[in-house]
């Protein structure tokens, strides 16, 4: 593999307080030098004026669908996907058909992600056997195979008994246990937020308190036994509040925000529209605007997209017989920067440690920094990039995005994991 | 009789959230027209002659279905029932197909009724048929709402005078919902009254008083429209028993004659009697339930003649039998 020499861009690495003009030198794989004016004899040279270099971006919550449920989506396409949005690594969920608890299911996916060769592929393993809530996977197990975290994910733990034994164990491999955090008999039959666009249409609503009530019971687990928790997609005004009161006393806390939940409200689904199904559902203005200010003060630390495929026909449904979910991994920079950073609610630099140096933390896996000897993971970012928002284009097997048409500024231009260009925007 | 300014329905009818109270007035002047087929010894006019209309009920409605039937036969429609129930996961399935099936078919005119809230406007979007929305899920049932109107209006007159109550299971009713806009649009005030394990989030949003005692609502109301409890629900835990609901939430001779003024009494039926309703004020001088069945008819044949593109202008000389 020829060394990569990337010239004149505008570095942003918030773990080394980087932002400045340099030049990068990517060679066997890793970061080998960072300057200006670099000149390097055989590099391959990328003129980055006028671009952002910037750790490779990090999704942690993406639903690839393999094995069982191909037709939406394979670890390949997926993978190439998330190239295609800038991503140079992901964290594929679990809930596969049937679920990664096993270690075999989580060295397949390792496997197939590595086949792939676009972004790098991290299993997640699931936190009880089948996801049904009572015994626990073999975490030890499931880590020697790759996994880089546990969630029940598209299911909570509904046990709070087997939610503190999964935290208490979790420690032995300092794992992360992610939550997927519903309520269920507060969540029941419910399609949408609870509220008055749900009353007009005669859908039953899911009310904020369906989350509130286990975010609030896991932040305590994890209180009470020390462990590392990750909240999945937060929608709501209490849970971004209930997390910034328990990281501030000091509860070893990492949590998600989701373009749609902070660019959109329930009010997206008048008409029935299926595409802004998801769950937990599009909330209140009240609760986006939360979610916002939790991503702009750090207590939303990571952008993750919940990048959940279907096939056109499973969501072209009545309301309520359709699948939750949307496809975010090719919108998800570009929705981003358009609502949090045009709107100035953060800078560039804050974006790039909200979807890259966090998300690598959170789930302790390589990548978040431009630092010398880590692997060269890059994403080249055109920040005035104009464009909107086609599923035809997608490289996801799926099309199902409520931002079809949607004017966003930012893209991802060139996406390059362990020092090879794995994606490149069409000139 | 016609309003003289009526604006066009559109080409379906699908809730009444989305008429203006114009249009809501053009459909009831157009059923009042038409009222006077349904009594007489021919009870044929050929308005709709060589329209197809489909009736698409996916969910067990006799009263609806019948109703819809025999306001096409009296137009002179040609007319095929369907109805099927299904499963959840074959409902979204029946769905696509049918309206693939019906646009395959070219049929002029769909009335469905179905189990999933919106599954009126998701066929609508599919197809160039006019829709009507006979019910769907929780959502609306227009037509119902209309001839609830239309009876309102016929014994208390200009409904924009009126304090109208809708009393019970509104969380599940379609009808309710129905109502609610119907009467605001033409100017009503509206209010709600039931346990509040029966009534929707942010109902007020809607613009409605919420009454937390029946005794309350009865006071306050010129009409009440008494929703059906519907026990299969019941099992959900909304309520605790069907007796302390009747001790509650009925509308019993008591309560009704304990209040200020002569209260108008609807029901959509069925009725639970000894529930909701007690037989002998669903019997009584006040009710009026046996009247919304047959203005049912002509609200349907009014809805149905304009959809097809009529002019309300024109419904009195489609009466007489003008092809107009
Ligand atoms: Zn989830």
């Amino acid at each position: 593999m020829r060394p990569l020499l990337i010239r004149g861009g505008r570095v942003i690495d918030p773990t080394q307080g980087l932002d400045a003009v340099l030049d990068l030198y990517l060679r066997d794989g890793a970061v080998a030098e960072l300057g200006e004016g670099l000149a390097y004899e055989g590099a391959e040279v990328v003129d980055a004026s006028g671009l952002v270099v910037a750790p490779g971006l990090i999704d942690v919550h993406v639903h690839l669908r393999e094995p069982g449920g191909e037709h939406k989506e394979t670890i390949s396409s997926g993978a190439r996907a998330a190239a295609a949005g800038g991503f140079t690594s992901i964290v594929a969920m679990p809930n596969t058909s049937p679920p990664i608890d096993s270690p075999a299911s989580v060295g397949f996916v390792v496997a197939e992600g590595q086949r792939a060769g676009a972004a790098r592929v991290y299993p997640s393993g699931c936190i009880t056997v089948g996801q049904m809530g009572e015994q626990l996977t073999e975490f030890g197990e499931l880590v020697h195979a790759g996994a880089v975290c546990v969630t029940d994910d598209g299911r909570p733990v509904s046990s709070a008994g087997v939610m503190r034994l999964a935290l208490e164990y979790a420690q032995t491999f300092d794992l992360p246990v992610a939550v997927h955090a519903e309520e269920l008999t507060l969540s029941r039959g419910g399609s949408m937020n609870e509220g008055i666009v749900a009353t007009r249409l005669g859908l039953t609503g899911i009310p904020n308190a369906a989350e509130d009530v286990m975010i609030a019971r896991d932040l305590m687990l994890a209180e009470l036994t020390g462990g590392r928790l990750h909240v999945q997609h937060v929608s709501t005004r209490g849970g971004v509040e209930l997390i910034r009161e328990a990281r501030a006393r000091g509860v070893r806390v990492s949590a998600e925000a989701s373009p749609h939940h902070f660019t959109l409200t329930d009010a997206a689904v008048e008409l029935y529209r299926t595409d802004a199904k998801m769950n937990p559902p599009l909330r209140s203005e009240a609760d986006r605007d939360a979610v916002r200010r939790g991503v702009a003060d750090g207590t939303l630390d990571v952008i993750a997209t919940d990048h959940a495929p279907h096939h056109y026909d499973e969501k072209e449904q009545a309301f309520e017989d359709a699948p939750n979910g949307i496809v975010g991994l090719e919108t998800a920079l570009g929705l981003s920067y358009t609502e949090l950073v045009a709107t100035g609610l953060i800078d560039l630099a804050t974006l790039v440690e909200r979807m890259s140096c966090a998300p690598a933390r959170a789930m302790s896996i390589r990548g978040g920094t431009l630092k010398r000897g880590q692997p060269a993971d890059v994403t080249l970012i055109d920040p005035n990039a104009e464009w909107t928002v086609d599923p035809r284009t997608f490289l996801s097997l799926s099309r199902n995005t409520p931002f079809r048409g949607r004017a966003l500024r930012c893209r991802a231009v060139r996406t390059i994991v362990g020092g090879r260009t794995v994606w490149e925007a069409a000139p | 009789m016609a309003h003289p300014t009526a604006p066009s329905l559109g080409k379906d009818l699908l809730a009444l959230e989305d008429l203006t109270g114009e249009q809501i007035l053009s459909i009831l002047d157009t059923a009042e027209t038409f009222k006077e087929i349904s009594v007489r010894p021919i009870k044929k006019v050929p308005a709709l002659r060589n329209r197809t209309i489909v009736n698409a009920f996916f969910e067990n409605s006799t009263r609806t279905r019948v109703s819809f039937e025999f306001a096409e036969k009296r137009m002179g429609a040609d007319t095929v029932s369907i109805s099927t129930t299904g499963s959840s996961v074959q409902k979204g399935e029946t769905l696509v197909d049918t309206a693939r099936n019906l646009e395959a078919m070219g049929v002029d005119m769909v009335v469905i009724r179905h189990s999933s809230s919106g599954s009126a406007r998701f066929l609508a979007e599919r197809i160039p048929s006019n829709v009507v929305n006979a019910g769907d899920g929780k959502h609306e049932h227009p037509t119902q709402g209309l001839l609830d109107l239309l009876t309102i209006r016929d014994h208390r007159g200009p409904i924009d005078k009126l304090k109208v109550c809708i009393v019970g299971d509104v969380l599940h009713s379609r009808v309710a919902r129905s109502n609610i806009w119907g009467l605001r649009r033409l100017g009503a005030q509206v209010a709600v009254c039931g346990p509040r394990t029966l009534l929707p989030p942010a109902i007020e949003e809607m613009g409605v008083t919420v009454f937390r005692r029946v005794e309350e609502a009865i006071e306050w109301a010129d009409v009440l429209n008494v929703l059906r409890l519907q026990l299969e629900r019941m099992t959900g835990g909304f309520i605790p028993s069907l007796r302390e609901y009747n001790r509650v939430f009925g509308v019993t001779r008591a309560r009704i004659e304990s209040a200020p003024r002569n209260v108008l009494v609807l029901h959509p039926g069925p009725m639970n009697r000894g529930v909701e309703i007690d037989s002998d004020v669903a019997d009584g001088p006040q009710s009026v339930i046996l009247q919304q069945v047959t203005n049912g008819v002509a609200v349907r044949m009014a809805v149905l003649y304009l959809l097809s593109g009529h002019a309300p202008e024109t419904a009195e000389a489609a009466k007489r039998g003008g092809d107009a």
